[in-house]
């Protein structure tokens, strides 16, 4: 591994100005990194700024401060032209994979026109790199000729794949790209995420709602609530163990297909807060069984707690039974 | 034999049988439903599970004598309390909805009229079925907004949908539904699209309140997570049939069905670390031939499948499956 991680995001913000004085926080100073070939998850509800971060990344958003570096080149500093020329290495898998494909292009133009934008070869070249592509995402060549609306979600979400990965990208975002699927299709999904991670080396950052679903792709997650990272640690140590109360609440949420199963359930109450008016202290405040008066007097700063284990609350050490060092 | 009993039980409250329902397209019917048998007991929870297309809405919606063209019920009845609810004039099941039988749907904001505040909307439920002053309406509407866990109930009596969570929408219309203590609660994906924190208060508070007011809660839901720990029994929907029906703990100990089975490993592959076993992308349903409209997609399909359609058969009491090769299953098949 070299110095400089593939990709660096530092210190990011993204205010939306909503008129009359108001405004969205949507993310309030995120850092992370991810290096070449590993996949990092971003998990969190909906409010909590996954999504903005993503596209963030993918510059389809300016940010409102921060710093972001794609292969140890400041992306935000880039024109509109030079950052179309580095495109090819960044690409995105969208949660609906239907209204993600053109529906007046054959499933082979739709493919090949990520290749003809990157000028990659001759037509010939192309056709025979499509044929490979189909062939990746376990569809085949008989698709070539068909519309998206003749294909099912699951197969429409494979040609989603393919035309991200068709460029030989670095870097792949996944913004909840199973969560439209029905449950036996997703799982064949994630699959094919870990096969193609496996062969072609490159790296995820995977958007979800769902911690499930990022638990055999990912090896590292970071958990966001209201803008913020409130845990970031290995995936199977969060599934092990949660050290933060919104990832515990998160975890116990799940509802595993087994009536036998006891599980611990730690329930949060209320609702999420506005990202309007954001609470002046910890945002998870007003839910949290662990609540003490100061909680609310400043934001938690993410520590670590434990190697590999960066947590925001001031109560974690104690309620884990963490010492002090 | 599609029409035998799905189970022994004598006392139903609702009972499906035979229900076919058809969509009308140009090139001709499809069949949506076809011959649905289905069962609900008092005070008993009961999920139906099967993925999009399936017919589970459809189904929620026929019950209710909700749908209408191009959709059209062909034969069947419904049975709530011995009378046939297929056979009864709107003016009746106007009597019945909301009052007997009241439905959640996935998409409570669609429930609520956009331009009506919270309150008058409460308020037209509450006087829907009993006479009741604006006085002692809206006292009854704050009692039920505060019953499903909502804050400051005076002050949302003023709020208009767009002003609340999809989660504080979803309680609203589950007050609703719970204004006239129905006996039958139905609940369609009720908490699909609701955040995963927010949809466990959301099917905590069902269950209660379908214990505390002594009601029958039918589940619609693609996640078997969510009947596997809120419901008591389950029936899976594929094309249109039930094609089987079990008590909760067999089901998850021993489901029979192919379908059932495929469900239950993508159900736990999708939940754990390791890597799915599923054989990839099937064909689409064939509906209403003379074959088991699974046998397609079938691991297990015998060139008998191909030219007759299995019936709903008994494999033990209160379990039953539609596969004609039950048995085998049973005696440990597996697909190959």
């Amino acid at each position: 591994m070299t110095g400089t991680p593939l990709l660096a995001v530092e210190a990011l913000v993204k205010h939306f100005r909503l008129g009359h004085g108001r405004t969205v926080k949507a993310v309030n100073g995120i850092a992370f990194q991810i290096e070449r070939g590993e996949a990092l998850a971003v998990v969190g509800e909906s409010g909590s700024g996954k999504t903005t971060v993503g596209r963030c990344v993918l510059r389809l958003i300016e940010p409102t401060s921060g710093a972001i570096s794609f292969r140890g080149e400041d992306i935000l500093a880039m024109t509109a032209e030079q950052f179309r020329a580095r495109r090819r290495h960044l690409q995105l898998v969208f949660q609906e994979p239907y209204d993600s494909l053109n529906p007046r292009m054959r499933i082979g133009r739709i493919l090949n026109e990520p290749l003809m934008l990157a000028g990659r070869g001759a037509p010939a070249v192309r056709v025979s790199r499509v044929h490979d592509l189909l062939d990746m995402v376990g569809l085949g060549r008989s698709f070539i000729d068909l519309y998206p609306h003749q294909l099912s979600g699951g197969e429409q979400q494979r040609v989603g794949i393919a035309r991200a990965i068709a460029t030989d990208p670095d870097l792949v975002v996944l913004d909840e790209p199973t969560s439209a699927l029905d449950v036996s299709v997703r799982a064949e999904i994630l699959d094919l995420l870990v096969d193609l991670q496996a062969r072609l080396g490159f790296a995820y950052l995977f958007i979800s709602h769902d911690l499930t679903a990022v638990r055999r792709v990912c090896q590292r997650v970071a958990v966001m609530y209201l803008g913020r990272i409130v845990e970031t640690a290995r995936t199977d140590d969060i599934f092990e163990r949660p050290l933060h109360p919104y990832s515990r609440a998160l975890l116990s949420s799940v509802l595993y297909p087994d009536p036998t199963r006891e599980q611990e359930r730690f329930l949060l109450t209320g609702e999420i807060p506005s990202p309007i008016d954001l609470p002046p202290g910890c945002s998870l405040y007003a839910r949290c069984p662990w609540a003490r008066p100061a909680c609310d007097q400043s934001v938690p700063p993410l520590e670590a707690l434990l190697p590999d284990r960066d947590v925001a609350c001031f109560r974690a050490r104690e309620e884990n039974g963490i010492g002090t060092r | 034999m599609s029409g035998a009993k799905a189970d022994g039980c004598v006392d139903a409250l609702l009972e499906v049988r035979d229900l076919r329902v058809e969509y009308a397209r140009s090139t001709g019917p499809v069949r949506v439903l076809d011959g649905v048998d289905l069962t609900i007991t008092p005070g008993e929870s009961l999920g139906v599970v099967g993925e999009s297309g399936v017919g589970k809405t459809v189904l929620v919606r026929a019950i209710l004598g909700l749908l209408d063209p191009p959709w059209r019920v062909v034969s069947g009845t419904v049975t709530y309390r011995g009378q046939n609810l297929l056979a009864q004039p709107e003016p009746t099941l106007r009597q019945l909805r909301g009052k007997d039988i009241a439905l959640t749907t996935h998409e409570p904001r669609k429930h609520l009229n956009p331009v009506a505040t919270i309150g008058e909307q409460m308020a037209r439920v509450v006087q829907a079925h009993r006479q009741l002053s604006r006085t002692d309406a809206r006292a009854r509407a704050i009692e039920l907004l505060r019953l499903v866990g909502i804050p400051d109930p005076e002050l949302r009596l003023l709020a208009y949908p767009h002003e609340l969570s999809g989660g504080m929408c979803q309680r609203v219309v589950i007050a609703m539904a719970l204004a006239h203590s129905p006996t039958l609660l139905m609940g369609d994906e009720p908490t699909a699209g609701l955040d995963v924190t927010i949809s466990l208060q959301i099917l905590n508070l069902m269950r209660d309140l379908v214990r505390d007011f002594h009601s029958s809660l039918l589940l619609v839901s693609r996640d078997l997570g969510v009947v596997a720990h809120y419901c008591q029994r389950v029936a899976v929907m594929y094309a249109g049939q039930i094609v089987e029906v079990a008590a909760v703990p067999t089901f998850f100990a021993g489901a029979i069905h192919p379908y059932s089975r495929r469900l239950l490993r993508a159900a736990v592959a999708a939940t754990s670390d390791r890597r799915g076993t599923l054989s990839s992308v099937g064909s689409r349903a064939e509906r209403g031939g003379a074959s088991c409209p699974y046998a397609p997609r079938c691991p297990l399909c015998i060139e008998r499948c191909t030219r007759e359609a299995p019936w709903l058969d008994r494999v033990a009491p209160a379990h039953w499956v539609r596969c004609f090769r039950h048995a085998e299953i049973a005696a440990g098949l597996e697909a190959p």
